[in-house]
């Protein structure tokens, strides 16, 4: 098993004539994606990279069955890409596009409630069950499937997290990248529901960064489940100063909870292995599976 | 972004918020002339900058004086209050013991203050629906309020869905036991902050204080007006009031690349891509005993031309003593960036040490660039690795 995305996931791409979506939809169906198709208004009826073009996703669900769509729409228009696809009822959503103005991220997480879908991103690197299904930008060769599952708020943190979590011989079940927003779709706790009904996940890699609350949230849910599996994590950002945003919209220290040692101090508290370093990613995994075989 | 005080208020007024009268000034005789045209007898100068704090700041050439807001009786005495201030280094405790330049002043009218209020509004990030935080404490810095008298704050969210109702302005005016005479003015009010906030894609509105006067008028005595920069490309108007000689300029040559810098007080320049990746280069940085001279996430298509911007703008920092380069490759390809980092470290003539950690796509080929080179590039094999050699090679040059 894995979470959210297997061998059967079949994906359309929204932006998919367009220079990023054309290169990584090449990339995904290299790596063993099950691409159906692509929407881009005004292209229906066209081919492209072998798959059919439709101008609406309701069209492009309608005839291929597709159940995920992962958007590479300019800021812009990414707002009403994602919009339209809850509107579809697809199942899952990942947005890739950075740089959405927040008020469109608002209009779209109250329009995710109550609907079929579930959404991650934007501005995430996407997520990722290694030999099955890639969706996004992530480089697939890094990976490695094994037992590992792994949520960060950054892109190329997380292929640090994979490379770590490899060099040490262990692998990956599902990455996710929620994304460096304020507002996005699944949070922490989303994806530590997910792992922890999931068999093949045996440890989790959480990997946060200054701003909001979402870690110490996802913290103390983590304590209070009854059955936990393993759990290590690390804050990036430790060295940031109060009231600059360090690129990601949402990593920006505001006051009180929202620091890198705020968040490392509630996380161990709540039961995590905490690495203050970030070279120290997959020794820190290493340790949370070794307290849990010391537990039993 | 940003905006002065006189910006925010421009915009506010548009949407109906009430403010007192006022006219910026450039000039000692812009700032007499402004006065000149409001009623009197009280006048109010204030030093328009980009920090907060700053009635209770003080001048760098006279730190006994009287800081950046005063009140004048007199046209003579907003000359004397104008010709202090204007070129001048004020210092707050939000601009830090360097200060800031004041080269704009706005001059408002006095008004008969009844009771001072707070009053914000903002995105809270853990349910995404905008929220309204006022207080009794009008004046204060609303942390320490939050901090000592929770009680003393109401927070009042809105539905995105709905948008905001009278009701909601209803539960403000309430909760802050507004006098039945100023009620109106209080709904107006706090409906036009919500309009504004959502038409100019703003991120935050603090309105510090609110005001009820004499005549149960509610008005923002002051304006803080934050905007997503995300927003900027359909907000010409707020992206017009960009005031330049605020921004630190590196980080506006940066933007000028769409690299993403923030100037920081070390020695150890950073080249990093991604955001995520480069906070974590800074932390380890510091847990070998270094200290960081920069944030800069050259982003996912960095190219020759970005990287040598990048490299440019970390050097011209006088106190960066080593570079650490660290790229993991996913879109981009360890040897584009190899050759990038080759020619531009020829052609800025790099005379500091410069660590370099690749690893993802073509990690092979790039490092077979950078030895190549005949450039003294220290090469690293991790994360680790990187930081380690970075603080000793500056910890050497040092000693040397």
């Amino acid at each position: 098993m894995s979470v959210l995305v297997n061998k059967n996931t079949k994906v359309i791409c929204q932006g998919f004539t367009g220079s990023q979506g054309t290169f990584h939809s090449q990339q995904a169906m290299d790596y063993g994606t099950k691409m159906v198709g692509g929407v881009t208004p005004n292209k229906g009826g066209q081919d492209h990279l072998g798959l059919p073009v439709f101008n609406t996703v309701a069209e492009a669900r309608a005839k291929t069955g597709c159940n995920a769509s992962v958007i590479y729409v300019p800021p812009p228009f990414a707002g009403d890409a994602i919009l339209e696809a809850i509107d579809a009822d697809i199942e899952l959503i990942v947005c890739i596009t950075e740089g959405i103005p927040v008020k469109d991220m608002v209009t779209v997480r109250r329009a995710i409630e109550g609907s079929k879908s579930r959404l991650i991103g934007p501005n995430c690197p996407g997520i990722i069950t290694p030999d099955e299904c890639k969706i996004g930008i992530m480089p697939g060769h890094i990976h490695t499937r094994g037992n590992i599952g792994i949520i960060s708020r950054s892109g190329t943190l997380t292929y640090e997290a994979v490379a770590q979590t490899g060099a040490v011989g262990l692998g990956q079940s599902t990455c996710i990248g929620i994304g460096g927003d304020p507002v996005n779709g699944t949070n922490f706790i989303d994806c530590l529901e997910l792992f922890m009904d999931d068999d093949e996940t045996e440890a989790i890699l959480m990997i946060g960064e200054i701003g909001g609350t979402a870690e110490i949230e996802a913290a103390e849910y983590y304590k209070s489940l009854k059955h936990k599996k393993p759990i290590a994590g690390f804050i990036a950002g430790a060295t940031a100063p109060a009231g600059k945003r360090m690129g990601h919209a949402g990593a920006i220290i505001s006051g009180g909870d929202d620091t890198a040692e705020a968040k490392m101090e509630m996380m161990r508290s709540c039961g995590f292995v905490v690495s203050e370093s970030p070279a120290g990613l997959g020794n820190a995994v290493v340790e949370a599976l070794s307290k849990k075989v010391r537990a039993a | 972004m940003n905006v002065h005080e006189y910006q925010g208020k421009e915009l506010l007024k548009d949407y109906g918020v009430a403010i007192p009268d006022g006219l910026v000034a450039f000039h000692v005789e812009d700032a007499v002339r402004a006065a000149e045209t409001l009623p009197g007898p009280l006048y109010v100068v204030k030093a328009q900058i980009h920090a907060g704090g700053r009635g209770a700041g003080y001048f760098k050439n006279n730190p006994e004086g009287k800081g950046g807001v005063r009140l004048c009786k007199t046209l003579d005495e907003v000359r004397n209050a104008a010709e202090a201030m204007f070129g001048q280094i004020l210092v707050t405790k939000q601009t830090g013991e360097s200060g800031k330049e004041v080269q704009r002043l706005y001059i408002t009218d006095g008004v008969d203050i009844e009771k001072e209020y707070y009053c914000s509004l903002l995105l809270d990030r853990a349910t995404s629906w905008l929220t309204f935080i006022v207080s009794t404490e009008g004046g204060m810095d609303i942390e320490e309020v939050a901090e000592n008298h929770p009680e003393k704050i109401l927070k009042v969210s809105i539905d995105p869905a709905t948008g905001m109702q009278s009701y909601h302005a209803r539960r403000l005016a309430f909760g802050l036991g507004l006098k039945k005479e100023a009620m109106k003015s209080a709904g107006r009010f706090f409906m036009a902050l919500y309009k504004a906030f959502n038409e100019l894609d703003a991120s935050i509105i603090e309105i510090n204080p609110m005001i009820v006067t004499d005549q149960n008028e509610v008005m923002a005595l002051d304006a803080k007006l934050n905007f997503d920069d995300s927003a900027l490309y359909r907000q010409k108007k707020v992206a017009d009031m960009h005031d330049e000689t605020e921004d630190d300029p590196k980080e506006l040559e940066a933007h000028k690349y769409d690299l993403s810098y923030v100037s920081l007080d070390g020695n150890i320049g950073c080249m990093v891509n991604g955001a995520g990746l480069a906070m974590a280069t800074m932390d380890i940085i510091k847990l070998c005993g270094g200290e960081p001279a920069n944030f800069l996430d050259v982003g996912g298509g960095a190219d020759k031309e970005k990287v040598t911007a990048a490299f440019k703008i970390i050097l011209s920092d006088p106190k960066v003593e080593g570079v650490l380069v660290n790229i993991f490759g996913g879109i981009m390809k360890c040897d584009i960036i190899a050759e990038g980092i080759v020619a531009a470290a020829k052609d800025v003539s790099l005379s500091v040490p410069l660590v370099v950690r690749l690893a993802g796509t073509n990690v092979e080929k790039g490092k077979e660039i950078l030895s190549n080179s005949g450039l003294p590039i220290i090469p690293a094999s991790d994360l680790g690795d990187a930081a380690e050699k970075i603080v000793a090679a500056t910890q050497h040059s040092k000693v040397a």
